[in-house]
């Protein structure tokens, strides 16, 4: 059985409010999850759902109001397994009066590296995030998407065995969040553990070996993600199309019509049992049958049913609380 | 390097390319108009007049430094959320705040140093020479240089707890009020109720006292400053400081970062 790399056992937020910062406002609940070493792990959620709060937790950037964390089975507490670990902010900034390369090098300082050894991992990093060519200029003349790449640049700079990533592709655009895809998959086939946060669930979905989803600070899931949603298909998908564009004359059960159509080809939605049918009566009428694929519940539908019922329980509570 | 090390080059960095040091240009101008203005109108003072004025130069700017930039060390931070990335590091919260600290120190040290040169080229402007008296002044600096750290650490006390305005309105009201720490331990209890002046009496004790640091009298005058109060104000300034970060220190490390 692999290791745990990050331990969270009941871990809870309360964050005071109004003038005398007597009220309280509960943001995380009694967290209770493992990633395990070698693992890319999704922590996913909306806005606001104690995903940055967990992560800000396990870099003891705030402290927890009970429970407790552990990494690479050392306390949170412990400064020397920092050493081990790299972590980027959710929407980075760092010093602006500083290059990239000065901003590398000065985090690189505490690592105890070697002059020479900086100056090469500054160099391999800048290369790996696709800032080489930036290196040499001030950040305050970065964009937001390079400020991310100057970030995830700065987390994995000293070869961390764990990272720890709070919204990696905010800000990217296509080609940047592809980039970042690539740094993670490169770090799970380096055997490091990878726990990011991220509300973009197609990321996720193409990442993780598992995800854990909280949603108005509970954790509501946990598990692979295909687990997760359930394994039972929904039905069949045959994508199909008509020589020349044509319009199909007759098809049985007006199963034309119960088909979307994207320019000459058509999506078309069967129960399993009636699938061979289906593919039957749309050969005779003439269709080309392009392709046949489960319909499975994906990881946004299950997200979103997930927000729902949440939403719907706050507005229960509220509604009796009156 | 120690990693309160880092922190500190990395600050006097900051202060470097903000352009802080650009305050010496100012200090550069005002000591050249005074040299020449009093070089025609004043007989006999011209070093009384200058040594006064170029002090007070120095006190001034490294004031304002001491207390704008000293808030902004750990807010700043706070604000611009540079200070998340750097604490995720092996980096414990205590050595932040003393690498800042150190940081503006030296930043402190190099811009003094470099008014008090040219406090002592005004000055051979005007004497046409110096003498080994005129020692006594760098003394003097010395001490608006241990007064100007203490203010730093102030201002970074404040700072890890409260906002930036307040933190500047608290290090201004202690720093005057430590001006007049003589006044209320003198205070009898005929003018106001014994209580009181028993309380202010206290007070005056926890206050930072600024007005030992303050020679400029006997420098403008050439009176050689006693070795002891040179060792006592080294002390007391050594020893405050570090309570003064120690419980900023013990702040800092309890403060959640939203």
């Amino acid at each position: 059985m692999t290791e745990a790399a990050i331990e969270i056992e009941n871990l809870t937020k309360d964050y005071p409010y109004g003038f005398l910062q007597l009220k309280k406002k509960r943001s995380l609940e009694g967290l209770t999850m493992q990633v395990q070493t070698g693992e890319v792990f999704g922590f996913l959620g909306p806005n606001g759902a104690g995903k940055s709060t967990t992560i800000k937790l396990l870099m003891r950037l705030i402290f927890p109001t009970a429970g407790t964390a552990r990494i690479l089975g050392k306390p949170i507490s412990d400064i020397a397994m920092h050493r081990r670990i790299g972590y980027l902010p959710e929407q980075p900034y760092f010093y602006d009066y500083l290059t990239a390369a000065e901003v590398l090098d000065y985090f690189a300082r505490f690592h105890d590296f070697s002059a020479e050894e900086r100056r090469a991992r500054v160099e391999r990093t800048l290369k790996k995030v696709g800032l080489e060519t930036a290196g040499r200029i001030q950040l305050r003349k970065y964009s937001k998407g390079m400020l991310q790449r100057v970030g995830l640049a700065q987390a994995i700079l000293h070869d961390p065995e764990v990272v720890v990533l709070d919204e990696p592709m905010s800000g990217l655009d296509p080609v940047g969040r592809r980039e970042v895809r690539d740094i993670i998959l490169e770090l799970k086939k380096q055997g490091k553990t990878v726990l990011f946060s991220t509300h973009i669930l197609s990321d996720a979905e193409m990442l993780c070996d598992r995800v854990g989803v909280i949603v108005g600070g509970k954790l509501q899931g946990v598990g692979a993600p295909g687990e997760l949603v359930g394994m039972k298909a929904q039905g069949m998908e045959i994508l199909f199309e008509v020589a020349g564009g044509e319009e199909i004359p007759e098809v049985k059960n007006n199963l034309l019509a119960l088909s979307a159509r994207t320019g000459d080809r058509y999506r078309l939605q069967v129960e399993e049992s009636a699938l061979y049918t289906a593919i039957e009566e749309l050969k005779a009428a003439g269709a080309r049958i392009l392709s046949v694929t489960q319909v499975k519940p994906s990881l946004e539908e299950y997200f979103m049913h997930l927000v729902a019922t949440d939403r719907a329980q706050a507005a229960a509570v509220e509604v009796s609380a009156k | 390097m120690t990693r309160v090390g880092v922190v500190a080059l990395n600050t006097f960095r900051e202060a470097v390319r903000d352009r802080v040091l650009y305050n010496l240009v100012f200090f550069a101008l005002v000591m050249m108009a005074a040299a020449i203005l009093v070089g025609q109108i004043s007989i006999g003072i011209e070093q009384i007049v200058i040594i006064s004025l170029g002090l007070s130069a120095i006190s001034i700017i490294g004031l304002l430094i001491a207390v704008f930039i000293g808030v902004g060390l750990v807010s700043k931070e706070i604000d611009k959320r540079t200070l998340y990335a750097l604490l995720a590091k092996p980096l414990r919260r205590w050595e932040f705040l003393a690498g800042k600290f150190a940081g503006l120190v030296l930043t402190l040290t190099v811009n003094t140093a470099a008014m008090a040169a040219g406090l002592f080229l005004a000055l051979y402007y005007v004497k046409h020479s110096l003498q080994r008296a005129d020692l006594v002044v760098l003394v003097a600096v010395y001490f608006i240089l241990l007064k100007l750290a203490l203010v730093v650490a102030l201002a970074m006390l404040f700072s890890c707890f409260t906002s930036p305005l307040l933190a500047i309105l608290f290090t201004a009201g202690l720093y005057v009020a430590g001006l007049f720490v003589h006044a209320m331990r003198g205070l009898q209890g005929g003018l106001m109720s014994p209580a009181l002046a028993a309380v202010l009496r206290a007070v005056s004790y926890v206050l930072p006292n600024f007005e030992n640091f303050d020679v400029m009298g006997a420098a403008a005058h050439g009176r050689a400053i006693p070795g002891a109060l040179i060792a006592q104000n080294t002390a007391y300034a050594a020893l405050y400081c570090a309570l003064t970060l120690g419980v900023a220190a013990a702040i800092f490390s309890q403060r959640n970062l939203k």
